[in-house]
């Protein structure tokens, strides 16, 4: 809110505030009630809709899903019978369970390699884009094509490519490479057509922000002698600092949210172990096992609870300025 | 119709996820959804409320039959299977058809909440552990009419843990090592009787330029079929049931005997495996670059109808002659009855007649993989597999499930699909592997 004086009233109605002292409170609400019936259910409706849904889509399921961390229940039957069986599912997830160690790795590098490789790249594609080189709509359709589709059709057209007896690089290579089967490969395959995706999604992110950035800026640089690499880094990165958060964020929740492309590749075993294919594993099934699954999604919470923390640290700083 | 109940991951490893979903409906896919996001209590609490209502509204002719046969050959299969019932029983059917991954991974939800009146499930464990939560009805009184049928050996698998039954099986398939005769013969292989007689043949098929044994695990579960041959041959079918049920520790000596054998084995097995499905391994031995493969009955789908007599197989061989080779796996598929059917009576009709010789001869028509697990099925319009692999089961002294029908499938899922893997992977260190499956173990069996 950039103006936090404005009454929260329509402005035909509004009237001018009561001056400030002990009548304060009964001014409040005198301004409540002088919305009209429409706008109050309106005002009503919008508030408490979002708010059944938030807490019963979100908060409810996040707060079950705790509470079940703490059980052995197996997805049949009443919860009264649910046996407590305390931290023990926490204990058998970090010393007993041995695809959470690999999970949590890559994981991890899923995070590195889309910080280090694809956000970077798309950065760069978009500054390139923006300089309105010749053919740059045909790029910029062209990196973009593959955020339309979904990561699990990006698994299957990638699949073409790296068949180890029909695909497409090992007949180019000559070689007979089982990109999806060997675990020393197949996290990187699925990284790169990972990136494959990503890359076009923040180009095009910066460059509606590059846009949006004040041209006479880049000229005033110039104009001080600084070269193109200098403008971008001193001039354009900063003033470009929302998109840069924006970016940021969904570099990260992105690699969070990995899950449908291994899951297309093998379901998420043989070294493409991620948190939330081991979730899937352990609750979705026959006999499932809701209680240690729980305690999965929970740790993988906690990651995200950091992240989203940091994240609204730093935009609530930028609002206070 | 038969097949291994974990086909399904095959598929969905197959095709994305996106495309396979036109024969979802909408609900399961929610349900699906909504599991995945992690709120299950809530799922299960809507489900329990939904079976209560359904439970006391009765009425209407119609039997619901829920079926997970959504491939072309079983669907048709199925069709026939309904038409047949409904003709021969009087009642109407409603078939259901799901496609298999959903069905078995909501098995959960579907049965506790409206369930099918009747709905195609394993024998085995996996039939135990639902009867046990008290998700299926006891047809004990099915049984009686149409127990006479049967052999001990299926009335066992069909009878849960309270000893009553809660399954009516209607066809199995053996498991054994799968071979074109055309290919031997011309090559002059025999079948080997030992796995000293197996390896040399194997050294030989890799001399002429064949890969001995074609081996594909990316579903996890095909390495499950070569586990258990190799653990009923060399430790005996009680101990290997033992070891499936938790009772016998995987840090044994004997359990580590098996992943010696099989580590012995592994050179002759078809390299990268685990990027492999089992039909791009089957089809090596259609093409005749394989010579050989450790799978089920159902590998004949894999072949063009002119080819079927071509298909031969041999039971995997001895390894210790004290325990013999007259174990066999054969997995069972077959029906059982939910919790609180809408219609009780045309449901117990129903699988009479899915336990009847003439539910038999419609499924081996249709689909020549399979045979009938009722005795008195005619069997004169089998083909010669057919005829072999009934011959084959009825001689075995006893018959396993598979092993993600024989133990917990959360064991089986979670613990021993990674556990193979990393074994095919990496069979050097049997002793870690061994002690991490122990102690997952004890930590699942014990919850």
């Amino acid at each position: 809110m950039s103006s936090p004086d404005l009454p929260l009233v329509a402005p035909q109605t509004a009237h001018p505030a009561p001056s400030a002292g002990s009548h304060k409170g009964s001014g409040k609400k005198q301004r409540v009630r002088r919305l009209t019936g429409r706008d109050r259910v309106a005002v009503i409706l919008m508030v408490a809709v979002p708010t059944l849904v938030v807490v019963g889509l979100i908060w409810l399921p996040a707060i079950a899903s705790v509470l079940l961390s703490f059980t052995n229940w197996n997805g049949v039957g009443s919860l009264a019978d649910v046996k407590v069986v305390g931290v023990e599912n926490y204990t058998n997830v970090f010393t007993n369970y041995p695809p959470f160690k690999p999970a949590v790795e890559h994981n991890l590098l899923w995070l590195v390699v889309m910080f280090v490789v694809a956000t970077p790249l798309g950065i760069l594609f978009a500054v390139l884009i923006d300089k309105e080189l010749k053919g740059s709509r045909f790029y910029q359709t062209a990196l973009y094509l593959p955020v339309v589709l979904s990561l699990a059709l990006v698994g299957f057209i990638w699949q073409l490519m790296y068949s180890r007896d029909q695909g497409l690089i090992n007949a180019v290579l000559g070689t007979q490479i089982d990109f999806y089967g060997d675990p020393k490969w197949n996290i990187w395959a699925a990284l790169f057509a990972t990136c494959w995706k990503q890359v076009g999604y923040v180009m095009l992110l910066y460059l509606a922000g590059l846009k949006g950035v004040d041209g006479s800026l880049k000229e005033a640089a110039q104009m001080d002698g600084a070269n193109q690499v200098q403008t971008f880094f001193r001039i354009v990165f900063p003033v470009m600092r929302p998109i840069n958060i924006i970016v940021l964020v969904i570099t990260v929740i992105e690699s969070l949210r990995a899950f449908d492309l291994v899951w297309v590749i093998n379901q998420g075993r043989n070294g493409l172990e991620l948190i939330a294919t081991l979730v899937t594993a352990n609750i979705v099934g026959e006999a499932s096992r809701i209680g240690f699954g729980s305690a999965l999604a929970t740790i993988m919470l906690v990651i995200s609870l950091v992240f989203i923390s940091i994240y609204l640290w730093v935009v609530m700083r930028e609002d206070e300025r | 119709m038969n097949r291994p109940a974990n086909e399904s991951e095959y598929l969905a490893g197959l095709v994305p996820a996106s495309a396979g979903r036109h024969g979802f409906s909408r609900r399961s896919m929610l349900r699906g959804s909504l599991l995945a996001a992690g709120i299950p209590a809530l799922l299960a609490a809507c489900g329990n409320g939904g079976g209560s209502g359904n439970g006391g509204g009765g009425g209407g002719g119609q039997v619901t039959l829920g079926s997970n046969f959504s491939d072309a050959v079983p669907l048709k299969t199925m069709n026939a299977m309904v038409a047949d019932a409904q003709k021969k029983k009087g009642i109407s059917i409603k078939l259901n058809t799901v496609d298999h991954t959903t069905f078995q991974n909501n098995i959960n939800n579907y049965l506790q909440g409206s369930p099918d009146d009747v709905f195609a499930w394993f024998a085995g464990y996996r039939m135990q552990f639902f009867a046990a939560q008290g998700l299926a009805s006891d047809i004990s009184d099915v049984w009686s009419t149409i127990g006479a049928d049967y052999t001990d050996a299926f009335k066992k698998a069909s009878t849960g843990e309270d000893g009553k039954q809660y399954f009516v099986p209607t066809t199995y398939g053996p498991w054994a090592v799968f071979y074109r005769k055309s290919l031997w013969q011309e090559k002059g292989y025999q079948a080997p009787k030992t796995l000293d007689e197996m390896k040399t043949l194997s050294t030989q098929m890799q001399k002429d330029g064949l890969v001995p044994l074609a081996f594909a695990d990316k579903e996890g579960w095909p390495a499950m079929g070569t586990f258990d041959q190799l653990n009923m041959r060399i430790n005996g079918y009680q101990f290997h049931i033992d070891l499936m049920a938790g009772k016998e520790s995987w840090t044994d000596q004997k359990v580590k005997t098996v992943f010696d054998t099989w580590k012995g084995l592994l050179p002759f097995h078809q390299t990268d495996s685990l990027g492999r499905t089992w039909q791009e391994a089957a089809t090596g031995v259609v093409n005749k670059t394989s010579g050989m493969m450790v799978i089920g009955s159902f590998i004949g789908q894999q072949f063009e109808a002119a080819d079927q007599e071509d298909i031969d197989f041999f039971n995997f061989p001895e390894v210790d002659s004290a325990i013999g080779a007259d174990a066999v796996e054969a997995p069972i598929d077959g029906f059982m009855m939910s919790k609180r059917p809408r219609n009780e009576d045309g449901a117990k009709k129903l699988l009479e007649y899915l336990g009847s010789p003439d539910d038999g001869v419609v499924q081996t028509t249709n689909d020549p993989s399979g045979i009938a697990a009722n005795t008195k099925s005619d069997k004169s319009h089998y083909t010669e597999l057919q005829k072999k692999c009934a011959d084959f089961v009825a001689s075995a002294k006893s018959i396993s499930q598979f092993m993600d029908r024989d133990t917990r499938p959360d064991f089986a899922s979670t613990v021993m699909i990674p556990s193979l893997q990393s074994f095919i992977q990496n069979p050097n260190d049997i002793d870690g592997l061994c002690t991490q499956i122990e102690n997952q173990k004890k930590s699942i069996f014990t919850s």
